[in-house]
């Protein structure tokens, strides 16, 4: 095919590529209703949005070119940006990595219960990202003697004073991480259960002649290998959940938190886009992200390619 | 135990050289990590059903002396006060949640069928632009979604909640993902046989894909169903429910038993949902199973 385009020149090229569609119409056909709203939704925003990072634009008036200052302010200038780089990049290690492996190993070992036992701990796990409970999270850690962990602690004598961990510089980061790790079992944990379940039984029982015999050498052999595309897509969920996180921080230590302790970079962009109404601004700063996060999936798509199918 | 055994071996040969010790330890180390999950969960529910003099008393405790369901009359006191009568935010909810549900579903499996098995030109474009799609956030889309909304005059209907809820680009990458895993094969014997692609994916491919549908539903229901009008709807008439009732939550009347009493309320849908359809996926499964 290649080589008959060469030959034909700019002409026959376009003359191919036409018969190439019209012979494929059945094709658009089936993904021309998707299409239509995702570009009308989804594309024509997202097009739009981009070039706001290269602007000042306050939502009152059009926007105007003012090329890379808003960059170059942000990372020349802008100390809590670049502190909120360190935040987010502590953040994402410490809950995207152990999530996902979280999300992988429970959805095995939930896959290795009883069928009615599946259903229920599927539930269990994923209540929490179907649950909007920040308040009840803000009862446990409530800085008061009237908060759960704090009773709790100073019934058993750990603590004499409550702490202040809502509000305490030290606690904020920590306590913000470990309700992202409660409701972070979601998409990529469900996705991986439905995984689990489309595999085919006789590629076990193949295993099994081959020599096969315990859950592990299972798992590595014959669950991971077939998993690729589940894992993927995991795998980008989690990097979406872990470095676009911010409404955590924001419902549970408040905004701004202690001493920008849990500032995240989409705190940050949520504080200059609504707060200051700067969204020239808050859009450089999610483009930046954009790319990160962009670089990190093609990495991620490449190792896990090496060890699967 | 030895019941349970039996069956385990005559479902799946595979578990015969398997210690029940393994599956009991498993069973142990799930159920303290979901004790964990669950925990806040209960207390959110424990809270909704605590009177108001119990809410703060010291030490906390971890269930409710006195249960009442004042919280909840409160919440729905408040909700009869609106202009609206209750059971059409109730009506509103339901016909959001099963149009985006049922779209976002037929859309998503059509168009991740042929971008997983075609090639077409254009069709690597695609595939690229859904995961910048899923990468790319930033609340400016919204604004952009508002203008694009306000000029075809959606403000203030069903579509503004509708339409931009059933291309997803998650969904479409889930559904992606799993039919990809469909051997050729398979679609290869069908097309021999005269089947058009539609046929195929309807058919052959979509009922082959019945975990990952299930997951789907359950996203897309759980997404529609947590819709808020937020501005693009500001007609009292087309509001949803977790509008309305995370307002109640946060009026005059409130206090923090009214706000565990709405979240309490949001959640039972999805849960019930989420129940009949890994069911449905376990069950299938099991058959499947035992035919082997």
């Amino acid at each position: 095919m290649a080589e008959k385009t060469a030959k034909h020149g700019g002409k026959g090229r376009i003359k191919l590529l036409w018969r190439d569609i019209k012979r494929n119409k059945a094709c658009y056909g089936m993904i021309a209703p998707f299409m239509i709203f995702f570009i009308l939704f989804t594309v024509v925003p997202v097009l739009m949005s981009l070039p706001m990072g290269f602007t000042d634009f306050d939502m009152a008036r059009p926007p105007k070119f003012v090329g890379l200052s808003n960059f170059t302010t942000l990372f020349l200038s802008d100390k809590v940006f670049i502190r909120s780089i360190r935040v987010t990049i502590v953040f994402a290690l410490l809950t995207g990595p152990v999530s996902y492996v979280l999300c992988f190993l429970l959805a095995w070992l939930i896959n290795e219960m009883h069928p009615r036992l599946k259903t229920l701990f599927t539930l269990i796990f994923y209540a929490p990202s179907m649950a909007n409970v920040y308040a009840v999270w803000k009862l446990i850690f409530s800085g008061d003697m009237n908060g759960y962990l704090n009773s709790f602690l100073i019934d058993f004598g750990f603590i004499s004073a409550p702490v202040q961990w809502l509000t305490d510089g030290r606690y904020v980061l920590g306590v913000t991480i470990v309700v992202q790790l409660w409701i972070s079992l979601g998409a990529g944990f469900l996705a991986l259960r439905a995984g689990f379940q489309n595999i085919d039984r006789s590629m076990y029982e193949a295993g099994a002649i081959e020599g096969i015999r315990t859950r592990w050498q299972e798992l590595i052999y014959i669950v991971i290998p077939s998993m690729g595309p589940q894992l993927m897509f995991a795998a980008v969920m989690q990097i979406v959940s872990s470095f676009t996180a911010g409404t955590v921080a924001q419902n549970l230590v408040g905004f701004p938190s202690t001493d920008y302790k849990a500032h995240t970079i989409m705190t940050h962009a949520f504080d200059y886009g609504w707060q200051r109404f700067e969204m020239g601004y808050a859009s450089a700063i999610c483009l930046i992200l954009f790319v990160a996060m962009y670089l990190l999936s093609r990495l991620i798509s490449k190792v896990l390619g090496k060890y699967t199918d | 135990m030895a019941q349970i055994n039996t069956a385990k071996l005559r479902a799946s040969n595979r578990q015969a050289g398997r210690k029940a010790g393994g599956s009991i330890a498993i069973f142990l180390l799930l159920l303290i990590l979901g004790l964990f999950m669950v925990f806040p969960i209960y207390l959110t529910v424990i809270m909704s059903v605590k009177p108001v003099e119990e809410l703060f008393v010291f030490p906390p405790k971890l269930y409710a002396v006195r249960p009442t369901l004042d919280n909840f009359r409160d919440m729905f006191r408040v909700l009869h006060q609106n202009r609206v009568p209750f059971s059409r935010y109730v009506f509103n909810s339901i016909f959001v949640t099963v149009a985006v549900t049922v779209l976002q579903c037929v859309f998503s499996s059509m168009a991740a069928f042929v971008l997983a098995k075609c090639k077409f030109p254009g069709s690597k474009l695609i595939n690229g632009v859904i995961v910048v799609a899923l990468l790319y956030q930033s609340s400016v889309i919204y604004i952009m979604q508002y203008i694009i909304m306000a000029k075809l005059h959606m403000i203030d209907t069903y579509m503004a909640l509708i339409l931009p809820a059933v291309a997803s680009p998650m969904g479409l990458f889930l559904m992606r993902q799993s039919i990809s895993q469909v051997p050729d094969s398979m679609i290869e014997a069908a097309k021999v046989d005269g089947a058009g692609l539609f046929r195929i994916c309807w058919q052959i491919v979509i009922p082959n894909q019945k975990p990952a549908l299930m997951t789907l539903m359950i996203f897309a229901f759980q997404g529609a169903w947590n819709i808020q009008t937020g501005s693009v709807v500001l007609k009292e008439e087309y509001k949803t429910l977790p509008t309305v009732v995370s307002q109640a939550a946060s009026s005059g009347l409130a206090r923090a038993g009214v706000a565990m009493a709405a979240a309490v309320f949001l959640l039972v849908p999805p849960i019930v949902f989420f129940m009949l359809a890994q069911r449905q996926v376990i069950e299938t499964m099991a058959h499947s199973g035992i035919k082997d």
